[in-house]
């Protein structure tokens, strides 16, 4: 309960700061979709060359596409870590966190929500909508609750290894372009990997899990039976890396000593 | 560089007398700039663990590139004029070259307008905007030496990429580098003056990253577009950033056509001088410092 209020002031205050400088919200919202859109339209001129990518025609890449953008779009809502090293360990904020009764990578999260990227959700509804028609996929009683438990699972394989990554930096406060690195890595989980060879098919299975954020998981509603058991593996991968993330962060905030300034 | 610097502003203020005074000064203007670069480089090697990870990042788009382009080909005819291995060049190449022409001028621009310090900058007998130029040259060498050639070596190694045996498509290929670099860095120094007029350009930023990565050619090919849209990016300066270099490098332009690619990018890289020189003439008469 304490919580719940908190978010309440949370995102009251979010709300009186950014309408003091409307356009800067709109122009996020625009520019965060741009970025969004150089990948369709990488897709789209595929497509005019071809008809199938390893197997998969265009409404499925479409559909899968639009599926990696929800949960991708709640993700860089709830949890935006970029940048943490420089703003909490370097100028010394973290210590302002810690001196606080609430967790503090709860704290964390909340001074950093950012909704704009939330539209990227929506817009991917609607890509999973438009091409899901297209393909006449049926619409069962479970593809809501299915697309909701997915998407917050692959929501939690995204936190679970950036809140890994970021408190590295717990640990050294060199910066070390690791989340950059993330950042690529992800967009692979976009395409079917199975046009990947078979090392960074593994890769993006089971060490850095970002097949289950978007390729995986769609499969279920595009009805491909050969990743159906991957698909359904997604809350379990979600928990385990998401376990993985707390854990990790909670000892790094055990060993965090401050940056002495 | 301070002191030389304090040379060139009191041998110029003293030096109308004769052409000797007003030589030297000019020499040491000359030098300063020099020094931008050298220093820029210096900073940038002190960061060199930052880029070790760039390399990667960039073997990976190379990777995601080439493994779904060769899901495309699989039967193995040619696409917008590209065949599969000339298909796997351009991309290593094109990747590459951004490695070495990307930089943050209009970021480091607009935090100069935004925060005020480019009072203090414009004020120095300097021009402001060469400088940043040369600051993009410096880091340019390094990114060039440490990320773009080690970068390509990685590449080779993972990928078919078939680079051209004779010395005049490499020296070729460096030229136009060097002009694809100019012309990055313009359209970047461009986008950072922005700031004086809209205050907060931040989406105007990143707007440009999006349209240059995209229509320079870099996430796809300019042939492969539909009709109409390649046909707008003809007229536009992105084409000479990656996709005419890469055209050249891949062996799909040849002979006269090479001379027409140069021609295209020293005609961009001239017309281009026109908005900065102007943005610069106005921003001085805009200008107002916010707080500070």
């Amino acid at each position: 309960m304490y919580y719940f209020g908190l978010i309440n002031e949370y995102l009251k205050n979010y709300i009186k700061s950014r309408l003091t400088y409307r356009a800067d919200f709109w122009v996020e919202v625009v520019s965060d979709l741009l970025f969004q859109a150089t990948n369709f339209i990488f897709i789209l001129v595929i497509f005019m060359h071809t008809d199938s990518l390893g197997g998969w025609n265009q409404n499925e890449v479409v559909f899968v596409y639009g599926f990696f953008m929800v949960p991708f779009g709640i993700f860089s809502c709830f949890v935006n870590l970029w940048g943490f090293s420089e703003r909490y360990i370097t100028k010394g904020e973290m210590d302002r966190v810690l001196t606080r009764p609430a967790h503090n990578l709860f704290q964390i999260l909340l001074e950093n929500i950012d909704p704009p990227s939330l539209f990227g959700s929506l817009i991917g509804l609607v890509i999973m909508g438009i091409s899901g028609a297209n393909l006449g996929l049926p619409f069962e009683w479970w593809t809501i609750p299915a697309l909701i438990v997915l998407s917050l699972s692959a929501v939690a394989i995204y936190t679970g290894i950036y809140t890994t990554l970021t408190s590295l930096s717990f640990y050294s406060d060199a910066p070390t372009g690791i989340l950059p690195l993330m950042y690529n890595i992800q967009t692979y989980g976009r395409y079917p990997v199975t046009i990947y060879n078979r090392a960074i098919q593994v890769l993006l299975t089971w060490v850095i899990p970002f097949a289950f954020v978007g390729v995986y998981p769609a499969a279920l509603f595009l009805q491909r039976d050969e990743m159906k058991g991957m698909a359904l593996l997604t809350p379990a991968v979600g928990a385990v890396f998401l376990a993985i993330g707390l854990l990790a962060w909670n000892y790094g905030v055990k060993r965090y000593k401050g940056a002495g300034s | 560089m301070s002191d030389k610097l304090e040379t060139a502003v009191s041998s110029s203020a003293g030096g109308s007398s004769a052409g000797g005074p007003q030589e030297s000064s000019r020499r040491l203007l000359m030098g300063a700039y020099l020094d931008f670069i050298r220093i820029r480089f210096l900073t940038m090697l002190a960061y060199r663990v930052n880029y070790y990870s760039g390399i990667l990042i960039y073997s990976l788009n190379i990777g995601v590139n080439y493994f779904t382009w060769m899901a495309i080909y699989g039967k193995g005819e040619s696409l917008g004029g590209f065949s599969a291995t000339q298909m796997t060049s351009y991309v290593a190449v094109s990747w590459m070259a951004r490695a070495f022409y990307f930089n943050n001028l209009d970021r480091e621009i607009s935090t100069d307008i935004r925060d005020g310090s480019i009072a203090i900058q414009f004020i120095r007998p300097y021009n402001y905007v060469l400088v940043k130029m040369m600051q993009g040259l410096g880091e340019g060498i390094f990114r060039f030496m440490l990320f773009m050639i080690p970068g390509m070596a990685i590449a080779m190694l993972l990928f078919p990429v078939q680079l051209p045996t004779e010395l005049s498509a490499w020296v070729g290929f460096l030229v136009m580098l060097f002009f694809s670099f100019l012309i990055n860095s313009q359209i970047n120094v461009i986008t950072g003056l922005s700031a004086f007029f809209v205050e907060n350009n931040e989406g105007m930023m990143r707007m440009k990253r999006v349209v240059v990565d995209l229509f320079s050619g870099l996430v796809v090919p300019i042939s492969l577009f539909p009709g109409w849209l390649s046909s707008i990016l003809n007229f536009l300066p992105f084409q000479a950033i990656t996709y005419l270099p890469g055209s050249v490098f891949t062996g799909r332009v040849q002979g006269v056509g090479i001379w027409n690619v140069l021609g295209v990018q020293v005609f961009w890289f001239l017309v281009l001088l026109i908005p900065i020189i102007w943005l610069n003439h106005a921003a001085r008469q805009r200008l107002f410092v916010q707080g500070g």
